[in-house]
């Protein structure tokens, strides 16, 4: 457990991705089976616990310490598992200290009413760190900052294979995945894959180069179609089995039991998750409504019906089609999609064009309807098999380009690590008008990169100079009619949001271009920004 | 028996001695000041008499200059001197070098106030020693259950292990620069850590004031402004408000670290976003604070600063009298 529990300190306090990837590949070189494979298991959230309950190992501390020091300690520190494991009255003649195997191990055996007795034993033996890892895993929620997707990176790292290996494996591998270290460590062949409902890992595109690429592709080798803005997916369904999976192979079927249902097929599809409504895809925004749960209730589901916007096929019937050539995997695609009863599984239609210059009036003005509401387009090279990864060349993604808008510098944040001590993270603003006509600046958007290492100087001195108020690390800075910075901002998209005093939210703000020139009057207005929002 | 009032009880410049007219640990200027130990909200300047150890008095000299005070007197701890009738004596509080709790006598009357102070070994001082009294004056920084730190050892192995494991990365070290820089630093030595330690410029004179009092802290180097040469895998030291300026950004991608004991809370290593935090403190804890009215078992505890009602209500679960003392103008964050 101490192995286990340190790691966990260090990656809640980690926020590199390169060291969280560290602290778990070192992890798994130092820790025998089958400890490490129950900890990659709870560190990709697929351990759970029902036995334990907050309420009973508060129950366990009161007994053993005044309620009213119990009660003020636990409003310092504000979390539970954490009070408990720093309070812990432990008393002498504590057992062996357990490890993350001797805890499922005994859990597993353990009758219901033994279960707190054994928590009590090991809180006795543990360490206030230990006490913390094992209450944090046994109420559910490990919370330190590592997606699962990044636990099996780590895992490709440590045995030196690509992520998209580990992911082809992971749904067919049990906790706590003895065949999968010995294979990555040499001592066994790979296991096998077979398993039905598993996820293929996917196949991604790289961005379009304009400078270089259009001169050296032909047209005629590439099939456009639109890039959606919903959220790639992959569906499953084969020997009885219906899978709804992420990009990076997470199960996400439990949250969107409307399109399973539509799964009335066999084989596997490439598409895009969509809120669709007879046919027509809706927002991203809308689409948020349904992301990040884990259930979704009826009323939800009517609100906001999900479907799939096909793009490619997989596996049709039995035959796995990855290594026939896009052309033919399309061909089959939208005969397969035209056999699916659903009308909320439908087929992402290709763009026919003949030269770059066409296409690229398509992206800058594409026709009302779905392709306005698009990011942009991909090309597909028609006889590029289907790759794992990232290959270079078969796929592109071609994005619109990004909005732009004036904006008002308003306040200024401290950056950290590098940047510590340099006002680097910029809220700004437009101008909206009163009732009365007056102009007063509204925040809309806050953004750090963008800019390169001079131009933060410059902007760091302007903060220091206008600065009006102070708020902790933040600064307002002088932003009126008269005086302010003006920043060209870039960014994807616009959302309604709730959250924000403007009522919006933008995608992926950065500064495009620093308008020293411009006067702070002259910036954009909210309506101008309302009106994308009606696109 | 005469009551512990008066022989001392709060003023609004601190505790103060009433036969004997000096204050301990004034927070403003008096004409004769008894002083604890040299952290700046203890030993303040501009008294007319200071007494306190010699290692003290420096402290104060290097924070102040020469005139920090109208004159001193060097007290050596266990030597007893006579202010006024009342008997005088300072005895090691184990917090930092020189801190001293004072022993104040006065007819058949024994009262120790223990300034900040703390139980577990500290390489850069002598440890603390009980004296039995009638009234034991404590702090309660750490005064909550919550605390209890861990073994140093740990927390320097722990930071050892981090260059092992990030061998390109910087390792910043925030240290309140009186007594916690220089114990981490001797901490590492004992360890096997015998590599130069760079340390910021504002630790330097500190630093040379103990190596002057017989601490060895090996070989430490100033980081110069404008020097941008590689950290990589170095333990670096500096004083927690340096993180956060540009002296900082010469570290590419370093790991902050930062000892102390509220790094025992996992949301104030957040609030600093430490990525290291260390659990060092030269603040007794709360197993330290209880055993210790325990083993003195006074007549009265008295509390100066901290988290007084947690103390005082494990005072009274466990048959002591306590009085928190409400005084102002100590530092219940720094550490």
């Amino acid at each position: 457990m101490r192995a286990f529990a340190h790691l966990l300190d260090r990656l809640s306090f980690t926020g590199s991705r390169n060291a969280k990837l560290t602290l778990v590949r070192d992890f798994m070189r130092q820790t025998p089976d089958p400890e490490r494979g129950w900890a990659l298991a709870a560190l990709c959230g697929d351990l759970t616990f029902s036995a334990a309950k907050p309420a009973s190992i508060r129950a366990a501390v009161e007994a053993r310490m005044d309620a009213q020091l119990f009660a003020w300690s636990y409003d310092f520190v504000g979390d539970l598992a954490e009070t408990v494991a720093l309070v812990w009255p432990g008393r002498p003649g504590a057992n062996r200290e357990p490890d993350l195997t001797d805890v499922i191990d005994a859990l597993a055996a353990a009758r219901r009413a033994e279960v707190p007795g054994l928590i009590e034993a090991w809180l006795d033996a543990l360490d206030a760190d230990g006490r913390w890892a094992l209450l944090k895993l046994l109420t559910g929620g490990l919370r330190v900052g590592l997606s699962a997707r990044l636990a099996r990176q780590a895992v490709a790292d440590f045995g030196g294979v690509t992520v998209s290996e580990i992911e082809e494996l992971w749904h067919a591998l049990e906790p706590p995945y003895g065949d999968l270290f010995a294979w990555l460590e040499g001592h066994s062949e790979r296991p096998s894959a077979d398993h039905p409902g598993r996820f293929r890992p996917m196949m991604l595109a790289q961005a379009v180069d304009e400078a270089v690429d259009f001169a050296r592709l032909n047209p005629n080798d590439y099939a456009a179609e639109w890039k959606w803005d919903g959220i790639r997916i992959q569906a499953v369904s084969e020997r009885g089995e219906r899978r709804l999976y992420s990009r990076t192979g997470d199960d996400i079927s439990a949250a969107f039991p409307d399109v399973v249902a539509a799964l009335e097929f066999t084989g596997v599809i490439d598409g895009e998750l969509l809120v669709l409504r007879d046919g027509s895809a809706a927002s991203f925004g809308d689409l948020q409504q349904r992301l990040n749960r884990k259930t979704a209730d009826a009323k939800l589901i009517a609100a906001f019906p999900v479907g799939i916007r096909a793009y490619d096929l997989l596996l049709e019937g039995e035959a796995d089609l990855r290594s026939a050539p896009f052309a033919e995997r399309r061909a089959r695609l939208e005969a397969f999609v035209a056999a699916i009863p659903s009308p909320n599984i439908d087929l992402s239609p290709l763009q026919p064009f003949s030269t770059w210059d066409e296409l690229a009036s398509l992206r800058a003005d594409p026709p009302p309807g779905d392709p306005a509401r698009a990011e942009g387009l991909m090309l597909k090279r028609r006889d590029s098999p289907y790759v794992a990864g990232r290959p270079k060349g078969p796929w592109f993604k071609w994005k619109r380009d990004p909005h732009l808008i004036d904006a008002v510098l308003m306040y200024a944040q401290h950056g950290h690590g590098k940047r510590s001590g340099v006002y680097s993270d910029y809220t700004f603003g437009v101008w909206r008008e009163d009732g009365e006509g007056r102009r007063s600046l509204t925040p809309v958007g806050k953004a750090y990169f963008g800019f390169t290492d001079e131009e933060l100087k410059q902007l760091d001195a302007f903060v220091r100079a206008n600065t009006t108020e102070r708020f902790g690390p933040v600064r307002a800075v002088r932003a009126d009619q008269d005086v302010g910075l003006v920043l060209e901002v870039a960014f994807e998209g616009l959302q309604r949001s709730t959250r924000h005093k403007s009522g919006l939210a933008m995608r992926f703000p950065r500064i495009h271009r620093i308008r020293w020139d411009k006067p702070a009057r002259e910036a954009d207005e909210l309506s101008t920004l309302e009106r994308l929002l009606r696109v | 028996m005469i009551k512990p009032e008066s022989l001392l009880h709060p003023r609004p410049a601190g505790l103060y001695c009433a036969p004997g007219d000096f204050y301990i640990d004034p927070v403003r200027p008096v004409d004769r000041a008894v002083i604890t130990h040299g952290h700046a909200d203890h030993a303040r300047t501009g008294h007319g008499v200071v007494a306190a150890t010699a290692q003290t008095l420096g402290i104060m000299e290097v924070r102040y200059g020469a005139a920090f005070a109208g004159a001193t007197r060097t007290l050596a701890y266990g030597e007893n001197v006579d202010m006024g009738g009342v008997e005088v004596s300072l005895v090691p509080a184990g917090h930092v070098l020189g801190s001293a709790q004072v022993v104040v006598r006065w007819k058949g009357l024994t009262m120790v106030v223990s300034g900040d102070y703390k139980r577990r070994r500290d390489p850069t001082c002598p440890p603390f020693e009980p004296v039995a009294c009638d009234v034991f004056v404590t702090e309660a920084t750490f005064g909550l259950p919550v605390f209890r730190h861990p073994p140093d050892t740990e927390e320097i192995e722990r930071l050892m292990q981090s260059t092992v494991q990030f061998p390109d990365r910087a390792h910043v070290v925030g240290v309140y620069s009186l007594g916690k820089a220089q114990r981490v630093i001797r901490l590492l030595r004992e360890a096997g850590w015998d590599r130069p330690i760079p340390v910021h410029g504002a630790l330097e004179r500190l630093d040379a004031l103990y190596e002057h009092f017989g601490v060895d802290l090996g070989v430490c180097t100033a980081v110069a402004a404008g020097d941008a040469k590689d950290f990589a895998g170095q333990i670096v030291l500096a004083p927690p408000s340096a993180i956060a300026t540009p002296w900082a950004r010469r570290f590419a991608d370093p790991v902050d670290a930062f000892a102390s004991g509220w790094m025992r809370v996992r949301a104030r290593a957040r609030q600093k976003r430490v990525e290291l935090p260390l659990v060092i403190s030269d603040h007794a804890d709360w197993d330290e604070l209880t055993a210790t009215l325990s083993e003195l078992h006074p007549g009265e505890v008295w509390i100066t600063h901290g988290r007084e009602e947690a103390l005082a209500r494990w005072c009274s679960l466990n048959g002591l009298a306590a009085r928190a003392l409400d005084l102002v103008g100590y530092d219940e964050e720094g550490e």
